[in-house]
């Protein structure tokens, strides 16, 4: 299956999966909203432009805004983790070990510990900017303080069970494929 | 000149990023605007058919609840037909006026038009319903929106065959309400939090309340009908420095699950409107 078709899919599956399944989900705590949409942004080739990133960002998350009627909020969240992200790559990886060999980043491609770093961080910047955004609207610190460690461990939860779920099979690319 | 070109050339990502950015918070914070924006209209309309696939799908497993809201509200309703009462004196007969002309239809004020809700979320700051009903079927803007417990909210966005209802559990949200067994004009707001309460500000301390009191709207609002249940009074707050209670209210609505509405159009809207803008030009 080539890439772009493959995360077509996966964007539209994404979307619907946090808007009908996600969403659905009765509150436990006004803290705790299951967030896992934007592990598609986490998901995205190695190889696109930083320009191109944040566009896909902004369209991903402006397409969820729309279901939800938000538009912007979650738009702004996914454009600055898109943005955010080469850095966090490069900080993480030396710069040839994995564009030449590996598709996009996984627990295969960058190892265990390095891969883990960038799922918490970009985690963490997008729940704190996008309840930030939520937090200028109520303006309570502490339910902002709350609302971003809860949240963030329920999406670390659900990204685990998600990669244990679907082991992407990211095959050592060669010359020939 | 140059230097500027090459400028922008090397920061051309931060450039688009900060654009990106400065368009996704100005749609966020002008969005009362963007409501009447077309291209909302169609993203609506494009939603909507998602939103009413798995409706379709959605509906069978709470069909057994709605049945039984809908037999209770329609128990409530016969209990008002006319045939359940009678004189009690026989020298008294009641007489049914057989006139020919309609004389309830000119003074009908509100009209309850039935709609599916095909799409609904709770743990947003702002919370929207989406009904398959839009302008073609006689929506507009600015419509009470009721269910069979209680209500629900207002018609803020109508495209053909869909419209966009900001719920009870919206940040911009304030409907005017009154205790049922006493007077006490108040506000329901939400403050963002649980959404199985919302809170009534406003209600004067003089009035004596308990818990479990029933919350209705006011007959002075002209967009909800009199008298259509808000929620339950579930937790007095006192607040020693106001003279004002500000009530934890239970919603009447379990928006968790709602399935049918009914939009109420009042017939009578325009009369009001015209003669409140003439009040006001004098």
């Amino acid at each position: 299956m080539s890439n772009l078709l493959k995360n077509i899919i996966r964007f539209s599956l994404f979307i619907l999966f946090q808007v009908f399944v996600l969403d659905k989900i009765p509150p436990l705590h006004r803290f705790i909203v299951p967030y896992l949409y934007f592990l598609f942004i986490l998901w995205l080739p190695f190889k696109i432009s930083r320009g191109g990133l944040s566009l896909m960002g902004f369209l991903f998350g402006l397409t969820l805004d729309f279901f939800t009627k938000s538009p912007g909020l979650h738009a702004a969240a996914c454009t600055l983790i898109a943005y955010v992200r080469p850095f966090i790559i490069s900080l993480l990886m030396p710069k040839e070990a994995y564009e030449i060999s590996y598709a996009e980043p996984s627990i295969t491609s960058m190892g265990l510990m390095p891969y883990t770093v960038y799922v918490l961080i970009l985690t963490v910047l997008h729940h704190i900017y996008l309840i930030f955004l939520e937090y200028l609207e109520i303006g309570d610190f502490l339910f902002f303080l709350g609302k971003v460690f809860a949240t963030t461990g329920i999406s670390l939860l659900l990204i685990i069970i998600t990669e244990i779920l679907f082991p992407r099979k990211s095959r050592y690319r060669t010359n020939v494929a | 000149m140059r230097n500027i070109f090459l400028f922008i050339a090397r920061f051309s990502n931060l450039f688009f990023f900060l654009l990106l950015q400065a368009a996704a918070l100005t749609m966020l914070f002008r969005y009362n605007k963007f409501h009447e924006a077309a291209y909302m209209n169609v993203a609506n309309e494009a939603t909507g058919k998602v939103f009413l696939r798995y409706n379709s799908v959605e509906t069978y497993f709470s069909l057994k609840k709605e049945n039984e809201k809908l037999r209770e509200q329609n128990a409530q309703l016969l209990n008002l037909l006319k045939n359940d009462f009678s004189a009690p004196d026989s020298s008294r007969q009641l007489i049914t006026d057989t006139i020919r002309i309609d004389s309830i239809e000119q003074y009908r004020k509100f009209l309850f038009l039935p709609a599916k809700v095909i799409g609904n979320t709770v743990d947003e700051q702002n919370n929207y319903l989406t009904l398959h009903r839009g302008y073609n079927q006689g929506v507009n803007v600015n419509m009470a929106v009721v269910g069979p417990e209680g209500i629900i909210g207002k018609v803020i966005n109508v495209s053909p065959n869909m419209s966009v209802v900001m719920s009870l559990l919206h940040r911009k949200n304030s409907v005017v309400a009154l205790l049922k067994k006493g007077s006490g004009f108040g506000e329901v707001i939400w403050d963002g939090k649980d959404p199985r309460f919302v809170t009534l500000t406003k209600i004067p301390r003089t009035i004596k309340i308990s818990k479990g009191d029933t919350v209705v709207t006011s007959p002075y609002s002209d967009i909800f009908p009199a008298g259509q249940t808000v929620g339950y009074v579930e937790e007095v707050a006192e607040e020693k420095s106001t003279s004002v209670y500000s009530l934890k209210v239970r919603t009447a609505t379990n928006f968790y699950s709602i399935q049918h509405a009914y939009i109420v159009k009042n017939l009578q809207k325009s009369e009001m409107d015209s003669l409140l803008v003439k009040v006001k030009k004098d």
